[in-house]
């Protein structure tokens, strides 16, 4: 079995988990410490959920994550729809010349550092204020066409990679029974890509609401997002309430998570079930 | 291949959208780094100008020369470049042997431990970073932890030095490296180890000969995916940084907001996409052909 001496206690593994505590255990000590009843961080004085109260009954930060929250749903949808397009472009489109300029400008604003994509659309909306009047002022609408921008090369991605598994043969049958192919599209095509269109949704949606620096470039005084209200009261010093913050955060996205696991395997096993009926019946 | 209604309408939208907030604002960008800057809104002044009769095109080099001037920039860019090195190869050598054991355990578990990976990146970057502030702090946990221990007696300033900064940026990038890792280490052909085995190359032999060459492809992907958005890295060298981690996405951001230079600052940005051009057309590049499936 000397192939397989990386199995068992083997030194990948117990790598594999020192990295995960490496990743949890910031997350786990922030969760811990918001129930510290003590304003110092890092002394334990006792159990409170005071933190928690303060936390709701701060208005300017309930605003910025309400404002966080709209814009990272708009956000999602739109980059879902571009991110489809551009994916069946990659995919299902014959090679061209313009096919190679659109895929390589898909694929750019996933490694462009936030800073030049943030400075470069600010003075793009600059401009377009000066020569065409809008946008006048800098708000959610910027934020938003901005968090598109990057988000839909990331489902694209996503999508992509689903496209590409997905067997033709379904679609080409139903177009030879006789529907349109828009109509296949919407009772094929669509149904069949669900999964990843809902995990491109999630990922396009957590990209927008943790965005920090593009979106203080593309703001103006009118909107603040969560993470912009939260780097001004980290820099101040830091705080037991945004460990509260923090904490639920951590929560709703590990049950988001784990929602969409459940659902994805559930789907998986459903497939390959009707894999298996479709063997039986043959 | 499926006829696709109206090609033109599902390649248009998406290219139109990019075009115009992606390509045609860095062609801004380049323009303003030539502007001179003044007091005013917005604070540049037009590249071309009509007077007299005639149109000029007034470009200034200005900037650059005052960047190239000042050894601040330069120590700002070599800085940037040195972190994301050094990053890059810190988290190759933590995250390699994460991605191999992923991609070696048992294929009904690998979602769960990729899952595992994934989780915290899809959580706060920004309250990521923040947690580390409490832990790396003069009377933080860590000291307070290795104190207790008794390993150590005064407590270690870790917090706003470089050592800060890599913990920082190894712990928010290592899933970037760790999934294209994995993706690349779970197609290998295992029947390929079988053959170094049976040949006599068992182990770490048949790891270094055979494992490491293949993925090659993984860990350059991985690289790219650290090492290009770590060069612009601007939130952990101010939260966790120190005097000495002097970052040109920090720079860039101050003459932006707190010095109101727009022209210098622009004139950062085409220097850093500048430098950032080769690893990017070759992230591109590699990344083009993979989306499109290697016609």
């Amino acid at each position: 079995m000397s192939r397989f001496s990386l199995r068992g206690l083997s030194p990948a593994r117990v790598w594999f988990v020192l990295g995960l505590i490496f990743l949890y255990a910031p997350m786990v000590i922030l969760i811990i410490y918001s129930f510290n009843s003590a304003r110092v961080v890092t002394v334990w004085a006792g159990f409170s959920t005071k933190w928690y109260g303060e936390l709701f009954s701060d208005n300017q930060l309930m605003s910025a994550v309400w404002v966080s929250l709209r814009v990272a749903f708009f956000t999602a949808c739109t980059a879902v729809v571009l991110g489809t397009m551009a994916a069946f472009v990659l995919v299902r489109f014959r090679p061209s010349r313009w096919k190679t300029a659109f895929s390589s400008m898909v694929t750019a604003p996933l490694v462009m550092p936030d800073v030049i994509i943030g400075l470069s659309l600010l003075l793009l909306f600059v401009a377009m204020a000066n020569t065409l009047g809008w946008p006048q002022d800098r708000g959610m609408v910027t934020i938003w066409i901005a968090h598109v921008t990057f988000c839909s090369a990331y489902a694209a991605v996503v999508i992509t990679s689903r496209l590409r598994e997905m067997d033709l043969s379904l679609e080409e049958a139903a177009m030879d029974l006789g529907a349109a192919p828009f109509k296949t599209f919407m009772t094929i095509t669509l149904p069949l890509l669900t999964p990843a269109l809902a995990a491109a949704w999630l990922l396009s949606f957590t990209l927008s609401i943790d965005d920090l620096v593009i979106a203080s470039f593309v703001s103006g005084p009118g909107a603040t997002t969560l993470p912009m209200e939260v780097f001004s009261s980290v820099r101040m010093g830091i705080s037991p309430k945004v460990n509260a913050l923090a904490t639920l955060i951590i929560l709703v996205v590990s049950l988001a998570a784990f929602i969409s696991w459940l659902l994805v395997r559930r789907a998986e096993k459903r497939r390959s079930n009707d894999l298996k009926a479709l063997k039986g019946t043959a | 291949m499926m006829k696709i209604p109206g090609r033109r309408f599902v390649m248009g939208i998406p290219f139109a959208w990019l075009l115009l907030f992606f390509v045609v604002p860095f062609l801004i960008v380049l323009k303003i780094s030539l502007s001179e800057s003044i007091v005013g809104i917005p604070p540049y002044k037009p590249l071309l100008e009509w007077a007299d009769d005639t149109l000029k095109v007034v470009m200034n080099f200005g900037n650059f020369v005052w960047l190239a001037g000042d050894g601040l920039y330069f120590d700002a860019y070599f800085n940037s470049l040195k972190v994301a090195a050094i990053s890059t190869l810190l988290c190759l050598l933590v995250g390699y042997p994460m991605a191999y054991a992923i991609a070696r355990a048992k294929p009904s578990t690998q979602p769960a431990l990729l899952l595992l990976i994934m989780l915290p990146s899809w959580t706060s970057f920004l309250i990521r970073i923040y947690a580390w502030i409490g832990i790396l702090k003069n009377q933080g946990l860590l000291n307070q932890f290795l104190m207790w221990l008794g390993v150590i007696h005064e407590p270690l300033h870790i917090l706003n030095t470089n050592t800060a900064l890599y913990i920082g940026v190894v712990y928010a990038y290592l899933p970037f490296m760790v999934l294209p890792l994995y993706a690349n280490l779970s197609r290998h052909d295992q029947s390929l180890l079988e053959a170094a085995s049976d040949l006599g190359a068992r182990g770490w032999k048949a790891f270094f000969t055979v494992t490491l060459p293949l993925s090659k492809a993984g860990m350059i992907a991985g690289a790219m995916l650290v090492f290009i958005p770590v060069v612009g890295e601007f939130v952990i060298p101010e939260l966790l940084g120190g005097p000495q981690s002097l970052m040109i996405g920090k720079v860039l951001w101050n003459e932006f907001f707190a010095n109101r230079d727009w022209p210098v600052a622009a004139a950062l940005a085409v220097v850093m996409l500048a430098l950032l051009c080769l690893p990017i057309a070759y992230f591109n590049h590699q990344q083009a052909k993979e989306l499109e499936g290697e016609q």
